[in-house]
Order: C-alpha cells, then sequence, then structure tokens
C-alpha cells in the first residue's frame, strides 16, 4: 500500500515507525471494529478520511429543520477546532490522519452505572435519528447541518445518575500526540463543556455520530460530540472521551478562557452581545451579508425557553 | 523599474482574491475571507511602507525611498477593501449600526481612526500637498506610526484566543518604531547624548 504524504510535513507529525508499519493492522482492525458497529464496510482502507455510510436505519425527526442545508464541502472545510489549530481550515488538514478507533468512552461521577465503552458498545442499544438543526457559532455566523446522532436523553436515562447530580460534563480526549495543538498554550486543555441536567435531558440535545448520513468527519468532532441547537456552536464538545455527571456548575472552557464573554449558559441570544460584536444578526454562511436576523435562542425558543422562566439571561449568558 | 515591479507584487493578493471569488474558492465564509485578506494585506503593506526608512539607513540603498509612498497607498488600497467588507457585508449601509459598532467596540473604533488616519495621509500624499502643508507636511505624515500601532491593536483585540499572529505583528512594528528612535538618538551630536559636567 503506498502512503501519501503531503510535502510539508512537520517532524511533529511523522508518525513513528513501530506505529506505521502496525498501520495495515490498524487500519484493518478499525474497519472490522467499523463494521462489527454497524458503521458499516469501509469502501477502501487507503485514506484515514474517506467519507463511510453510516449503516442504517436513522430515522427522520420532527425537530429537523426544512432550511436549506449547507454543503458537506463547507461543513467538513470551516470548524472551529482549537485542537487542530486555529484557522478555520486547519482542523481539516491536520485531523486528516486522526484515529478514532478503538475509542473509549467513560461515564463517572455521580451515576448508577459508571463504565468504559467502546463506542461501538456504546452506541449500539440507540436508535440514529437524523437532526437537521441550525448552528449558531458565537462569531455570528450559522449553519444548518444534518446531524445524525443519538438523543442525549437516552443515554443518561441508560447510565442513571444519583440524586445529587446536577450537571453533566463532556470532556474532550487530551492526547497530545493525536491533538497537535494541545501542546500549544492557547485553550485550558482538555477542553470541557457542560450542561445542566434538565438542558442535556431535553430532546433537542443530541450526542452526533455523524452527518449527512455518513460516519462524522474528523474535524467536526469525531467520533462523537454533542450538539445543542439552541446553544452558541461552542457548546459542543467534539471527540468527547469522558461524560461526567457531577453536582457543581462546571467551568466550561471558554468561560476559564475569558469570562467576561464566554458564560455558562452560552444560548443563542440577540438581545445580549459579545463584549467585541453584535449578536444581533448573523451570516448564514456561504453568504456575503451578515444581516439575517438572529432568533432568540436560535429559533428554538418554543422548545427550550421554559427550561429558563425566571432567569436573567443577561446574567446568565 | 524598481516601482513597477513592486507595484505589480502589490496587486498580487487582489488578483488573487478576484480570481478565487470568480473561482467560488473563498471558504464556507467568503465574506470573512475577504474581511481578513483584505485587511492582512493593508497591515503589511503598512509594515513594508515602515520598513522602507530603516532599510535605506542600514543598506544606503537610497533608491528604496521610490517606493515609500507607494507602498503607504497601498497600505490605504487594502483598508479601503477592508472598510468597505465591514460596511458592506457585515452592516449593509446601516449607519446606525455602524455608528454602534464603533462606538461600542474598541477593536471597531481603533480601526476605524487607523482608517481615517491612512486617508488623511493618501490624500495628502501629492506634490501639491507637500509643497502647501511646507514642515507641517512631515509632522502630519509622522501619524503613520499613530497608524502602525493602531492597526497591530485593531488586531490584537479581535482575535478569540491565539494571539500568536498579532503578536508577530505588534513585534515588526515594535522594532520599526524602536529603530526610528535608536537612530534618531544616535544622530544626536554626543554632548546631547552623554550630558558631562564641563
Amino acid at each position: 500500500m503506498l502512503i501519501r504524504k503531503a510535502p510539508d510535513v512537520r517532524s511533529s507529525e511523522i508518525t513513528p515507525k513501530d506505529v506505521y508499519l502496525r498501520r495495515r493492522e490498524f487500519l484493518q482492525a478499525s474497519a472490522a471494529a467499523m463494521v462489527a458497529a454497524g458503521f458499516g464496510a469501509l469502501p477502501g482502507v487507503s485514506e484515514a478520511q474517506a467519507r463511510v455510510k453510516l449503516k442504517g436505519p436513522i430515522k427522520k425527526s420532527s425537530f429537523s429543520t426544512t432550511e436549506k442545508v449547507n454543503l458537506y464541502e463547507h461543513v467538513t472545510s470551516y470548524n472551529n477546532f482549537y485542537e487542530f489549530g486555529t484557522d478555520k481550515t486547519d482542523p481539516k488538514a491536520n485531523a486528516r490522519n486522526f484515529k478514532t478507533t478503538p475509542w473509549t468512552l467513560e461515564v463517572e461521577g455521580m451515576v448508577a452505572k459508571p463504565a468504559k465503552y467502546q463506542l461501538e458498545d456504546f452506541i449500539k442499544p440507540f436508535a440514529l435519528e437524523e437532526r437537521i438543526y441550525r448552528m449558531r457559532c458565537v462569531e455570528a455566523w450559522s449553519m444548518v447541518i444534518p446531524w445524525v446522532g443519538i438523543p442525549l436523553k437516552d443515554v443518561i436515562d441508560k447510565v442513571q445518575p444519583t440524586g445529587s447530580a446536577k450537571f453533566v460534563e463532556f470532556i474532550t480526549l487530551h492526547d497530545t500526540a493525536r491533538m497537535p495543538y494541545q501542546k500549544a498554550d492557547i485553550l485550558d486543555w482538555p477542553y470541557v463543556e457542560g450542561l445542566r441536567l434538565d438542558e442535556a435531558r431535553h430532546p433537542l440535545s443530541i450526542l452526533a455520530v455523524g452527518i449527512y448520513d455518513e460516519v462524522l468527519p474528523p474535524q467536526n468532532g469525531a467520533p462523537i460530540r454533542l450538539v445543542v441547537p439552541w446553544k452558541y456552536g461552542f457548546k459542543g464538545g467534539k471527540s468527547i472521551a469522558k461524560i461526567r455527571f457531577v453536582d457543581k456548575q462546571p467551568r466550561n472552557t471558554w468561560q476559564v478562557m475569558q469570562a467576561s464573554e464566554y458564560g455558562f449558559y452560552a444560548n443563542v441570544n440577540p438581545q445580549v452581545d459579545h463584549p467585541r460584536w453584535s449578536q444581533a444578526r448573523e451570516r448564514r454562511l456561504p453568504d456575503l451579508l451578515a444581516t439575517t436576523r438572529t432568533q432568540m435562542f436560535n429559533g428554538y425558543a418554543d422548545q427550550v425557553a421554559s427550561l429558563y422562566s425566571g432567569m436573567d439571561l443577561r446574567k446568565n449568558y | 523599474m524598481l516601482k513597477a515591479a513592486a507595484f505589480a507584487a502589490a496587486l498580487i493578493p487582489a488578483a488573487a482574491l478576484a480570481y478565487r471569488f470568480y473561482t467560488q474558492d473563498l471558504t464556507a465564509n467568503p465574506g470573512d475571507y475577504i474581511t481578513d485578506q483584505t485587511g492582512t494585506w493593508a497591515l503589511t503593506m503598512l509594515v513594508l511602507s515602515l520598513t522602507v526608512t530603516p532599510l535605506r539607513r542600514l543598506t544606503k540603498w537610497n533608491e528604496l525611498i521610490k517606493l515609500r509612498r507607494m507602498l503607504g497607498l497601498f497600505a490605504f488600497f487594502y483598508a479601503t477593501l477592508h472598510m468597505l467588507t465591514w460596511v458592506v457585508f457585515v452592516h449593509f449601509f446601516d449607519t446606525s449600526f455602524m455608528l454602534e459598532d464603533i462606538a461600542k467596540r474598541p477593536y471597531i473604533t481603533v480601526g476605524m481612526a487607523t482608517f481615517l488616519i491612512l486617508l488623511a495621509l493618501a490624500v495628502t500624499s501629492n506634490r501639491f500637498s507637500i509643497r502647501k502643508l511646507g514642515r507641517r507636511w512631515q509632522k502630519l505624515h509622522r501619524l503613520v506610526y499613530v497608524a502602525g500601532i493602531g492597526a497591530v491593536i485593531h488586531f490584537w483585540w479581535l482575535v478569540k484566543a491565539d494571539t500568536t499572529e498579532p503578536q508577530r505583528w505588534a513585534a515588526a512594528v515594535g522594532a520599526l518604531l524602536g529603530f526610528r528612535m535608536w537612530w534618531a538618538w544616535r544622530s544626536k551630536p554626543s554632548a546631547a547624548r552623554s550630558p558631562r559636567p564641563a
């Protein structure tokens, strides 16, 4: 098998020889694992980023929007995923060899059934659903993305948080060898996001494992990520390694970085500006004009506004 | 010859943008991409124009001076495109939104002030103005140092987390202004430099 390399490979990216020699074995194993996991057979194992159809069935959902979906090309080439670089186009390039099989997902903290799962075992009990959601970035751009995932509520019901659990934390993989920019002091690694338990149990909240009926590409947070469509995109923790149930409100990574600009709730709210820019309008990509009006809770107010009744959303931004 | 080559080179970024616009190769967020690119090139041209004098002094290559005004005007050219992306793409000529932006957001305030400096320098960059303003012309055009600092602050204040790039630009502008201070200090008569009791 010929392994092609881009000409500008940094020494830090070069695979050690022993790993390199095990690559074929690894690819075969991962292909087998994916088949076993119901992800379907890989059409070819020569490229880590080969597009792979999720093995059905995938249920449709009444939560899906009928708005025009963004191009696959745009959704997968314009990403904020600082573990793979801070430019929008970095993750696609730098995550192309990111290995997501095998993947261990740990459920811990205040739950009746703490456990370490192989991802495929974790997913297996649940039915996949397509959820076409608006995604509003805190940077005032938005896309419409056809996610495929499982309702977070189903997962929570299965692992049974104890009575003292009030919040859920989602912790991204911390592995500087596989996520090169974790070596740089950009954010407080690993990336942590969190939800109140009732937010996590809301039927709109999902753990996504795919887009466009295909396996989630690395740059979009493979193999499993959080999607909470009424909140700014940064709430959607990617490449989740741990789900932890806790009794105190977690300090999410962007809040740690700059608490005056990024809060815990991060609900999309056109009335509460980011200190450095307005959140009243957004740019629906790939439009040139940034004049689309941003909707309260990103248009999901009917479903989620009651979660926040009586709360001052200016303080709890 | 030197000037013509530099002129052509300075147009390459604009041509590249136009070409990529035409072939729809401007990422999923073309508006933002154009804003970023024109901003980066405005800053680049500004820093290059600030490099002319130190480089000329160090190398004694006096012909370089011919490039200074042109590079400054290119900085203004890219800054104008950059500012227009904000006027058209972000606000679509909505003055109340624009005024709010300028008043409420420090990086926009600084960016706009920097643009106004470049505008003033561009309109007085002709021979007529130089003659008319006399000594005041040089004073006015020293505002380019303020513009250099303003452009870097504008950039620094808009990034979310990774300040690597603005740091590099700050170092460049710092070095170029530092060189001028050192040169001015060096050029003073030695008596003034180190006063000694007579």
